[in-house]
């Protein structure tokens, strides 16, 4: 064994597989601990990534490429069911009973899609043409959006910046995924009239605001100020909403063929599960809460435990890699220092 | 200036006797001009009550409630029997001393201190009828009224003795008023027992410690003085009671009569925001026991001490300025439920709320009116007669299983409805009444009645709670009004619905509206044993827990609701239940906050299943 210090990167999604990649680039044994059978997280349930359009399946093999050169130890198939502080660093038992040592361990545990289930008015689960944006992003994937459809509804802030249901945070990436899957159901269907409720747009990104310019001028997109309150299902199976658009001030019904849900972020079971086994503090959003917000963000509570990307708030695949490169950067501080 | 010569007077009984003269005095006017303020309706169920039935009953909740603590024995049998030990305690001490002294005199109009210092006028060796048996409950009366001190005494260090997690922090002239009370009784005890060692009067009790006291004090000297100690904390105690919270024990025995004589609580506030009819009988019934605040989840939840009707109705007896407390309350009815006093405790923080509606032509101008074309048919419109109308309600829109469920189980039991809201219907009304907002409500009100009445049905089910306590209390509608739990459980009972009863575990969580406010509890609970297997929870029927979900509280933060819901949810599910089953959207909406250790269904889900 050699007398490099070993960090333990729990979650292999792309914040933790760049964050392994640049620690052992640093000089430190890495490895990478993930529940699923394979790399990459929450990517491999998408199709195109915003704003350019590149496949997530590219970005998965880049990342994976990327982790095998840097010599990073994979356990695949696995997550931690007992961690303990012990001197100097941790040990972490693993569901297949092997025990890790680690000098620092990163959390990487990233988001869960929104359940819609829990947003019962807008009756997913419950009516047959209710869908949400991951599931229409595999549709689109599996190019089985049936070309019948002629009215499509995408209602934003499913689960986001909702105190009814518990969220009072912004999930930040799902603006910029209406309008990409909006256009991207428009080239499929150039007859379809494609309708946007949303509470602001939130075109923080660069290029974003040329897209969401985009697809009013050159797709025709509608997009309406004013949330759903309801939907209720006709004999046809049509979804009939209630809306209010809030730039004229009235209140609307439609029927449409199909209603997105454009589901936010919350914190995965594995990032709530791993933060009650290492004693992490979580926000009031069941997100871990990182240090000082400037200059500290990547750290937790604990000394020696690090969290990045969507385990610590929701943010878009850009910001999670950067995240990730910064907290490799603090967890190199930690242990040289 | 008197001068008694009678061997039955000593200047010692003054005290008492001024304090006893004043108190009454000073509560006979006061009672007097309350009642003066009732309205007519009220003064006219006084005069018919006072040779009713009611007047017996009344007799009877007073021996049960105010003497005997019947409702906190349900609670705590220890705090029970304190409470008793006061109450029957002190009135047997009365009464069995006056019917003693009364037998020893050959009369029964003596002084009223003839009887409280009875042991003393009583001349040593003298016999009457009972002496014995006189002087045993006497003693026995004073020993159980000492036991209740003691645990009074205990549940001051530690109040969980008599399970009560929080007590109320009494101000500091109701407690100097307590301190007089609690030296009544030991001042009695030890002047009795002195005087048993000089008369030989006296039972097991005083005539033991009588000799005891005989063995190493000077008796002779000390007896006279206690007398007077005695009279004096019972004179004082009398003085002190119009501003202290003891004010309760006269003012709750009137308000048990008034209550059975049918007088109504006045809802509304007078002209200058001030209490009028029953509500000023009720604010001083308020003993300020303490028992509202373990069962408010403000406390256990948000740790919120203040809100509650304990300090609330201090603040509205002694008219300071009330806060946020009149909005900050969940109206769940727990407190009310359990209030020993029986006191309306929603109603009269309900009436503190002011109607700042504003109501105009143009406010509900975008309601269609029934006379112009509208999507509301009318009864004759629809093809038939259809004798049920269904109200979803505007939470019931928002959970549309329930909706789709209910379809479900009108179709399965044949019933033709007319769903009255199917493409959008009126609010009920409640959550504006609730915040105050009377005026707006009643014009949701009459539109909303106008359309239910249209459609000619003869039962209106409803899946909203909220809205089914409108109907029911509010809404005065020529039609029978249910909720689907009683109208599946109708539905059941006359075998239009074939239930298959599964393995299922379920914890029923019984909506605040629907059984504190309507009364409903079996309905649902057969409904369920019919269904699957009946989790029994400490939180059944009445003893519900709020969601925390409740439109009556506009303070509280959406956090601070799912706290509430968390905290009912963790107790609702400590035996293991597979779902827990409400029967309101709202809940089920609200519980949808937190992370759900096991689903959450409505009823007529798991019933549209079965069946």
């Amino acid at each position: 064994m050699s007398d490099k210090k070993h960090i333990v990167v729990i979650g292999g999604g792309p914040a933790g597989c760049v964050a392994a990649e640049r620690l052992s680039r640093l000089g430190f044994r890495v490895s990478i601990v993930e529940k699923e059978c394979e790399l990459g997280g929450n990517l491999n349930n998408w199709d195109r990534l915003f704003p350019d359009g590149k496949r997530a399946s590219e970005m998965v093999t880049k990342l994976v490429n990327d982790v095998k050169m840097a010599d990073v130890a994979v356990w695949t198939d696995v997550e931690p069911i007992e961690a303990k502080r012990v001197e100097n660093g941790f040990t972490i038992l693993l569901s297949d009973k092997s025990l890790l040592f680690a000098d620092a361990v990163m959390l990487t545990t990233g988001f869960a899609p929104f359940n819609a289930i829990r947003k019962e008015e807008y009756g997913y689960g419950i009516y047959r043409n209710v869908t949400t944006s991951v599931e229409l992003e595999n549709m689109i994937q599996a190019h089985i959006v049936p070309d019948t459809v002629s009215r499509v509804g995408m209602v934003h802030c499913v689960g986001s910046r909702d105190e009814k249901c518990g969220n009072m945070y912004c999930s930040k990436v799902c603006c910029i995924t209406a309008v990409k899957q909006a256009i991207e159901l428009k080239q499929m269907l150039p007859n379809a009239e494609i309708f946007c409720f949303y509470m602001d747009m939130r075109m923080f990104g660069p290029g974003y605001e040329e897209l969401y310019r985009e697809a009013q001028e050159r797709y025709g997109i509608k997009f309406v100020r004013g949330r759903v309150s309801e939907a209720s299902e006709d004999s046809e199976g049509r979804v009939a909403i209630k809306v209010e658009d809030t730039l004229v001030g009235r209140p609307m019904r439609m029927k449409l063929d199909r209603l997105v849900l454009m589901v936010g972020m919350e914190p995965s079971a594995g990032t709530r599960s791993v933060a009650e086994l290492l004693g992490v503090k979580t926000k009031v959003n069941g997100f871990i809460q990182g240090g000082d917000p400037h200059i500290a963000a990547n750290q937790t509570n604990v000394p020696g435990v690090f969290v990045a990307g969507t385990a610590t708030a929701p943010m878009n695949s850009t910001d999670t890699l950067n995240d990730a490169c910064a907290a490799a950067f603090q967890v190199a501080n930690y242990l040289n220092g | 200036m008197f001068t008694f010569t009678s061997p039955n007077y000593e200047p010692f009984v003054w005290p008492f006797s001024i304090g006893m003269a004043t108190l009454l005095i000073y509560i006979t006017i006061k009672y007097i001009k309350w009642i003066y303020e009732f309205d007519k309706a009220n003064r006219i169920k006084i005069l018919k009550g006072l040779f009713s039935l009611g007047t017996l009953r009344s007799v009877k909740e007073i021996f049960l409630e105010s003497l005997v603590h019947r409702k906190i024995y349900r609670e705590n049998p220890m705090l029970g029997y304190m409470h008793m030990c006061f109450g029957l305690g002190w009135a047997l001490l009365i009464i069995v001393g006056h019917l003693e002294s009364s037998i020893y005199q050959a009369s029964w109009a003596n002084t009223p201190y003839y009887s409280i210092f009875f042991y003393y006028f009583l001349p040593a060796g003298a016999e009457y009828w009972g002496d014995e048996v006189f002087g045993f409950l006497m003693d026995l009366i004073l020993l159980m009224i000492l036991s209740g001190l003691f645990i009074a005494w205990g549940k001051r260090l530690y109040s969980r003795m008599v399970g009560m997690k929080k007590t109320t922090k009494q101000r500091p002239y109701d407690r100097l008023v307590k301190g007089v009370l609690w030296s009544i009784f030991p001042l009695r005890f030890l002047a009795e027992s002195m005087q048993s060692a000089i008369t030989g009067h006296g039972s097991f009790l005083t005539h033991s410690t009588g000799e005891f006291f005989a063995s190493c004090l000077p008796v002779e000297t000390l007896s006279y003085p206690l007398w007077w100690a005695y009279s004096l904390s019972l004179g004082i105690f009398f003085l002190l009671i119009p501003g202290s919270r003891y004010m309760h024990i006269p003012t709750e025995m009137v308000y048990i009569f008034l209550k059975n004589w049918g007088v109504k609580l006045d809802v509304k506030l007078g002209p200058n925001g001030e209490l009028r009819g029953l509500s000023k009988f009720e604010v001083y019934s308020c003993s300020r026991c303490g028992i509202c605040l373990n069962q408010c989840q403000l406390l256990t939840s948000l740790n919120n001490e203040s809100i509650q009707p304990v300090y609330f109705l201090r603040k509205v007896r002694e008219d300071v300025e009330r806060g946020n407390e009149i909005n900050n309350c969940l109206m769940c009815g727990r407190c009310e439920e359990l209030c020993p006093v029986d006191i309306d405790l929603n109603a009269l923080r309900m009436m503190q709320r002011q109607d700042h509606s504003v109501v105009t032509d143009e406010t509900y101008s975008y309601i269609p009116s029934l006379s112009k074309t509208s999507p509301i048919k009318t009864g004759e419109e629809y093809s038939g007669c259809r004798k049920v109308a269904y109200f979803a309600g505007c939470m019931g829109h928002l959970t549309p299983r329930v909706i789709a469920s209910m379809c479900n189980i009108f179709n399965k039991a044949g019933v033709e409805y007319h769903f009255i809201d199917e493409g959008g219907g009126i609010c009920c009304g409640r959550p504006l009444r609730l915040s105050g907002n009377r005026a707006a409500a009643d014009v949701l009100m009459q539109k909303n009645i106008e359309r239910i009445v249209a459609t000619g049905a003869e039962i209106l089910v409803t899946s909203c709670p909220i809205c089914y306590k409108s109907f029911k209390e509010e809404y005065e509608l020529p039609i029978m009004v249910m909720h689907h739990t009683e109208y599946i459980d109708m539905l059941m009972h006359c075998g239009a619905l074939n239930i298959r009863k599964g393995k299922e575990r379920l914890v029923f969580h019984n909506p605040c509206e629907l059984g504190r406010g309507c009364n409903i509890v079996e309905a649902p609970q057969r409904v369920l044993g019919a269904v699957g297997e009946i989790v029994a929870t400490e939180f059944d029927g009445k003893a519900s827990l709020c969601c925390g979900g409740s439109l009556a509280n506009t303070v509280i933060s959406p956090i601070e609701r799912g706290r509430i819901a968390a905290d009912a949810l963790s107790r609702y599910t400590c035996s293991d239940p597979d779902c827990v089953v409400t029967a309101c959207p709202l809940c089920k909406k609200n519980f949808a906050k937190v992370k759900q250790p096991v689903p959450i269904r409505d009823i007529s889900e798991i019933v549209a299943e079965r069946c």
